[in-house]
């Protein structure tokens, strides 16, 4: 098989001496740095750590549901690691993923800065996050929580004794967290982009994030003050969510979801900046559309704040409301068909090579299409009153949030961890535990299809017994899968000391990060460079590769 | 504007007279004495709506004058106005549904 | 100093307060006006979300609104109106001092915009002392007996019209509002005027008076935003039909 990378003469290369991970040493100047590639390596490391709390949780229900009684656990112990796992993968996982770690590390090296524009606010965004997070953990330890992560009233507000008010102030710190990240980006990009960089010249990665920016900063606040009043409400015993009282439970759903659907394309669409970036680079052509594809995250953030209340179709929301709703769905299908045709378009009569990230960005392709279109089912109000609180809508959400965010997520870190690390990781087992992921995750989430159509309720440790088949399809699959996550951390590990020296540009790549050494220095650029040539523009690099063989070499 | 990139702080920037200040200071007043005078006169339906036409009008002057907006870039005047979208949004497609609860089913 | 700063210095006046990763001052100064007006769009949507609930429940229990409305002293707020709306203009008069260089003009426009912030959370203080004193709080101590059988004023007559029992119970969720409302709105006052010291400690030793005032600026902003947060929440909560 071919393959394009492309690697310095390994037994004269060394990585650089001078860069960003020597600059300075000692653990202070790593817990008070100002760096944001720093601040996204400290970002990388946390995130991991509760993904893999957020996955042995996911184990737990697993194995709680390989039979159909509830035996591992109490009823109520289940309700709590359920809510665990949602609320730790959620905001301590998904929502900081890409934009936190890649979005930190890229976003001032793909616009030509030295830094973003708020370096100590990316830094008190990290504390944030560490913060909220130990205390979900501290919550999680003196007794856990059992709302499940929607905090829904009145059984947070009424019938539950857990620690609701501990675990909401953590996702209110963390919200807070995201905030920063965001604000923090959407100024670097409009007004730090280095010379010639224009807006149609950024890398799509870049418009990806800032449209998740936008998100963060104008969605976020409101589930803050939804959390709040949450939080009042068990405190002091004010009554705006109050049933009986004359408060309207529905009105903390409407305020929730008013992030909280939002807060899924604050997910999924930096994960989609970066299957852009790897589709075109691994099919050697500029991503075709480019501005359809640059205007549809734009499109997704907007039509995003329309729709919210499809979460609430079966909740009691007015019938005209639903159908409102329900129709402004289908909108935010055009621009992710637009994303997903244009990726397709650009693979068209490209030359293809199937490097690791290539392979995690196929698996997204793929499984991001069933999460997409299996929502449309839940969009329209008609199915969705038959298919929601049910296992289809496990798998649905899995869908596009682990096999398509985790699977850009994993794209983007082996893409570009030779820039972030300066060495390569192993190309084949990398490549086995793509398809170790992809197997495993269709092995779990496949059959909890069926199980939703069959109408398996979720969020219940005990089932019918005629839906154990499926059920232990899943718990296997999710063994696999459970493999899939363990090998990169494994290898990735090995590999800052034993990889290859990667050199600056290993996979030919033509953004303005893959031109300078890696790693970066921490300024990044000796000289804020100048943007003359088009974005993902091939011929160029070509001619820039012959230029220093004739004047270098 | 080319003596004043000699300051680099002040570049293309436009220092609000005090006397501006104190129009905008003085229109505030008497917006507060018509929205408290309004109220005590029955207007049925009208009252709701001028006294938030009021506090509209005396928020823009602040955002306009007091946070310099008036003198501010394009970019500064659209991110204004997409916080006041996004604010409506939320409040009109919330209340989208607590309006049509009352027609009933179909 | 580190050589990339050497090298663009070159090329730009390299004054103290320019951060290494701008390119000149004013890059660094419309950045973070921008991201404090971002700041901003999150507080809007902060206290959207109870402006949402506000008109929600206004429109369902409107007449335990109208009651409860009429148990704040108009007075009052329409005092705090002007102490809040006179605080903005000498902040705005700080700014102005701080960019004409006048140093004395911005202690002195800061120590006005404390006094005056201070007076204001005074005000509130006693008007939510009176709110707890007429078990007017939302909470177990909440008793709604005074909107069925309104206090009668000097001639025997009640001074308010009573309400319904079921309709009475709602006037807790005015009360939930409008202490969330006014409350949050306390919080942020209470941070500016901490904020406000410190800003007075530097501006006395001169700092915000030699042509770097962004921090001053800034703060402008965010203290202008309360001012609006109130303007709207005075005719809301004090001024439901007064007549």
């Amino acid at each position: 098989m071919s393959t394009l990378i492309s690697l310095p003469d390994q037994s004269t290369a060394r990585v650089p001496k001078k860069n960003y991970i020597t600059n300075e040493n000692g653990i202070m100047s790593w817990l008070l740095t100002g760096d944001h590639k720093r601040i996204a390596i400290l970002y990388l490391i946390s995130l991991t750590f509760f993904f893999f709390i957020g996955g042995a949780m996911a184990a737990l229900i697993r194995l709680e549901l390989l039979t159909p009684q509830s035996d591992l656990m109490a009823s109520d112990t289940y309700n709590k690691v359920f809510t665990m796992h949602g609320i730790v993968m959620i905001f301590f996982f998904l929502v900081p993923s890409v934009p936190a770690t890649l979005g930190n590390f890229l976003v001032p090296l793909m616009v030509g800065a030295r830094d973003l524009a708020f370096p100590k606010i990316n830094l008190l965004s990290w504390y944030l996050y560490m913060a909220g997070g130990c205390l979900a953990l501290y919550a999680m330890i003196t007794g856990g929580v059992d709302t499940g992560w929607t905090f829904t009233t009145p059984l947070s507000t009424h019938y539950v004794n857990t620690n609701v008010v501990t675990t909401g102030l953590a996702a209110f710190i963390a919200g807070f967290s995201s905030i920063f990240t965001g604000l923090n980006f959407i100024v670097t990009i409009h007004r730090m982009r280095a010379p010639g960089m224009t807006w149609f010249k950024m890398p799509l990665f870049l418009w990806a994030n800032y449209a998740a920016a936008i998100l963060m900063v104008l969605a976020t606040p409101v589930v803050a003050i939804a959390i709040v009043l949450v939080a009042l409400e068990r405190t002091v015993g004010i009554g705006v969510f109050d049933p009986t009282k004359g408060g309207d439970p529905l009105l903390f759903q409407h305020l929730f979801w008013f992030y909280s659907h939002p807060a899924v394309y604050i997910m999924i669409l930096p994960g989609m900046g970066v299957i852009s970036e790897v589709i075109s680079t691994f099919a050697r052509k500029r991503v075709f559309g480019y501005s359809a594809v640059a205007f549809s995250s734009v499109a997704i953030a907007i039509f995003g704040f329309f729709v919210w209340a499809h979460h609430m179709f079966i909740m009691g929301v007015s019938n005209y409301a639903a159908l409102v709703f329900s129709l402004l769905t289908m909108l935010v299908a055009v621009p992710s068909a637009i994303k997903i045709f244009n990726w397709t378009f650009t693979l068209y009569k490209g030359s293809i090579t199937f490097e690791t990230p290539m392979l995690y960005a196929f698996g997204f392709m793929g499984l991001f299409t069933i999460g997409g279109l299996t929502g449309v089912f839940l969009g329209v109000s008609g199915t969705d009153i038959h298919l929601t609180e049910t296992y289809f809508i496990v798998a649905h959400f899995h869908f596009v949030m682990v096999g398509g965010m985790l699977m850009a997520f994993l794209s983007g870190i082996h893409f570009w961890w030779p820039k972030m690390t300066g060495r390569m990781y192993p190309e084949k087992i990398s490549q086995l535990a793509a398809v170790v992921t992809f197997i495993g995750f269709n092995f779990t989430f496949f059959p909890q299809f069926l199980l939703g159509m069959l109408g398996m309720p979720r969020r219940y440790a005990a089932y019918p017994p005629e839906f154990q088949v499926l059920n232990v399809f899943s718990t296997a699959g999710a063994s696999i899968l459970g493999v899939g996550y363990l090998l990169p951390v494994l290898y990735l590990i090995w590999s800052l000391k034993y990889g290859q020296v990667a050199g600056d540009n290993p996979w030919q790549a033509t953004g303005l990060e893959w031109q300078i050494q890696s790693p970066p220095l921490t300024e990044n650029f000796t000289e804020i460079p100048v943007v003359t040539q088009d974005v993902y523009d091939y011929e160029w690099l070509e001619r820039q590769k012959e230029h220093e063989v004739t004047h270098v070499g | 504007m080319s003596e004043i990139t000699e300051v680099p702080e002040s570049h293309g920037e436009h220092i609000v007279s005090p006397k501006v200040y104190a129009l905008i200071f003085l229109a505030l007043l008497v917006g507060t004495a018509i929205t408290v005078g309004a109220s005590y006169i029955d207007l049925g339906p009208w009252n709701p709506v001028i006294a938030l036409a009021i506090a509209v009008t005396k928020a823009t002057l602040v955002v306009l004058y007091f946070m310099h907006v008036k003198y501010s870039s394009k970019l500064m005047k659209l991110t204004v106005l997409s916080g006041v979208f996004t604010f409506l949004i939320l409040v009109g497609m919330s209340l989208s549904d607590y309006i049509s609860r009352a027609w009933g089913q179909w | 100093m580190d050589s990339h700063a050497t090298a663009h210095s070159e090329a730009h006046e390299h004054p103290a307060h320019l951060r290494h990763h701008f390119m000149d001052a004013a890059q660094q100064k419309e950045s973070a006006t921008f991201g404090m007006w971002l700041f901003l769009l999150t507080e809007i949507m902060f206290f959207g979300g109870l402006f949402t609930a506000y008109l929600v429940y206004r429109n369902w229990y409107y007449p335990a609104f109208v009651a409860g409305s009429h148990t704040l002293d108009i007075k009052l707020g329409m005092f705090n109106t002007l102490l809040l709306i006179t605080s903005s203009f000498t902040m705005a008069m700080g700014v102005w001092c701080s960019e004409t260089r006048r140093k004395s003009g911005l202690v002195w426009s800061l120590i006005a915009t404390i006094i005056l912030g201070i007076g204001f959370l005074g005000i509130k203080t006693i008007e939510y002392k009176e709110k707890f004193e007429l078990h007017h709080v939302p909470g177990s101590s909440f008793s709604a007996a005074s909107f069925v059988n309104p206090p009668l004023d000097a001639q025997g007559k009640p001074k308010d019209t009573p309400l319904a029992p079921d309709m009475a119970i709602h006037t807790e969720v005015y009360f939930s509002l409008y202490f969330a409302m006014t409350g949050m709105h306390a919080v942020h006052m209470i941070l500016g005027i901490a904020i406000l010291f410190a800003l007075l400690i530097k501006s006395a030793k001169g700092q915000y008076t030699t042509g770097h005032n962004t921090t001053i600026e800034l703060f402008g902003l965010y203290w202008h935003f309360v001012d609006i947060v109130w303007i709207f929440l005075f005719p809301l909560l004090y001024l439901i039909s007064r007549h």
